[in-house]
């Protein structure tokens, strides 16, 4: 993920791809480090939004499924 | 003239930089321009790594680090590490050929993002024989190895035509075997050298159907494992391709010796004004010189395009096609059916297709390369 300064937004750079990412995807992927699991995303995002943890979860899965199926990010 | 100043135009996406035009290959489509340039003339180390940084300042986002082969570069590592350096997303288009797992070290430790390997066939015979490399499978192989294991993203790319036109289904099972995540199946485009073995590459547009096919019908069974990406023959198009993302709009190529060029063939139009990154910034290059400018937008337009509801999504084609294919670069280009030339080309590719495969003249980097 990288801060894109001249257009004001961050993305996420795959070869011959540019994905704009959005705060709430930002506050994903930033947890997504190679050592959090999905459940472990999810209750932090619980904690920080004071949000259902079920809805989130869905959120995210959703997410990181489209991500995945455009292989940018790997589970 | 004094009339207004056009706006400045957005940022470009991406700089694809040809480090150099040596290359141990001899493709028959070699994109690189007619008259290669020597090894005298290449930017050195400190110079690219300027470009690199201007590209960042002016909002580029990914360098492509091609040539020639940009391994044949002895600073590729350094080359590598300062356009990590700068910010900039990094990708390496390669043969293959010539990486030791030395230098592929140096290169994962440079910062490098992504690597793109060109495959010439779907098994050994095919692929040496385009490629013109006897050994090329193999190191290729080898290559492809050291990116999934040092766990960077793979993509294979595939030029194809006549030759090889019935692999493409077999392109797809070699990118699963080799771990790419990404596959590019590019048919060939007929400018420069590609352009003096046309008759030799140009597919029937049957088999060019067929193909097409067979990549969309594989596309979703392969959703999550392999993306493919397809560049489709466009003599056979009902429009044109927008070439290079339309003119002077989202990227910019710069030549061995620093000529700064809205595409990779645009040295074929004649009288166009290249400016050299050794003399003026990036960012200036960009908005201003006269060969980016040239074509850039729709104003330059004529009819057919210049009412035509898709000028800002074709972007008017290709200009090189244009030149090559009419005589004239601002000319719609002849791939769109609205051109008056498009029933010509497509009967002439046609005829060469059903032709007996003549002589391909492989590309020589020590007999092209300019005095």
């Amino acid at each position: 993920m990288r801060r894109d300064e001249a257009r004001g937004r961050w993305t996420l750079l795959a070869p011959e791809r540019i994905f704009e990412v959005d705060a709430t995807a930002a506050a994903v992927l930033e947890l997504c480090d190679g050592e959090r699991d999905l459940s472990a995303i999810v209750a932090e995002l619980a904690a920080r939004y004071d949000a259902p943890a079920g809805v989130i979860e869905k959120d995210v899965v959703k997410m990181l499924g489209d991500l995945k199926a455009k292989r940018v990010v790997e589970t | 003239m004094t009339g207004h100043a056009p706006p400045p135009p957005a940022p470009p996406i991406g700089v694809l930089v040809e480090l150099t035009h040596r290359c141990p290959l001899g493709c028959a489509y070699c994109s690189n321009p007619i008259a290669l340039e020597r090894p005298g003339v290449e930017l050195d180390t400190q110079t690219w790594a300027g470009v690199f940084r201007e590209a960042a300042a002016l909002g580029a986002l990914h360098v492509h680090l091609s040539g020639g082969e940009p391994t044949a570069r002895r600073d590729i590592a350094a080359l590598t590490r300062a356009a990590a350096e700068a910010g900039l997303y990094t990708n390496l288009i390669t043969s293959g050929i010539g990486v030791s797992e030395k230098l592929w070290g140096e290169l994962v430790e440079a910062g490098l993002d992504h690597a793109q390997l060109s495959f010439q066939g779907a098994d050994k015979a095919t692929n040496d024989r385009y490629g013109h490399y006897d050994g090329a499978w193999e190191r290729k192989r080898a290559f492809a190895s050291m990116v999934t294991k040092a766990g960077l993203p793979l993509t294979l790319n595939a030029v194809i035509h006549r030759g090889n036109l019935h692999q493409v289904g077999a392109f797809i099972e070699l990118a699963l075997e080799l771990g790419a995540r990404r596959l590019e199946v590019a048919h060939t485009q007929y400018y420069g050298w590609a352009l003096k073995n046309r008759a030799a590459l140009m597919p029937p547009k049957n088999e060019v159907m067929d193909a097409i096919a067979l990549v969309e019908a594989a596309r979703p069974r392969l959703e999550g494992r392999l993306v493919i990406d397809m560049v489709v023959p466009d003599y056979y198009a009902r429009y044109p391709k927008p070439c290079a993302g339309g003119w002077g709009r989202v990227a910019i190529n710069v030549s061995p010796s620093g000529k700064a060029l809205p595409c990779h063939a645009a040295e074929s139009i004649p009288g166009l004004e290249f400016w050299n990154v050794k003399e003026r910034s990036l960012a200036e290059i960009w908005r201003d010189s006269p060969a980016f400018r040239a074509f850039r937008g729709t104003d330059w337009m004529r009819e057919p395009c210049r009412s035509c509801e898709r000028r800002e999504i074709d972007w008017g084609g290709c200009r090189c096609q244009a030149l090559a294919l009419t005589g004239d670069a601002a000319a719609t280009d002849p791939a769109c059916h609205k051109s008056p030339h498009h029933a010509r080309i497509e009967a002439m590719a046609a005829s060469e297709a059903e032709a007996p495969m003549g002589a391909i003249r492989w590309r020589s980097y020590k007999e092209t390369v300019e005095a």
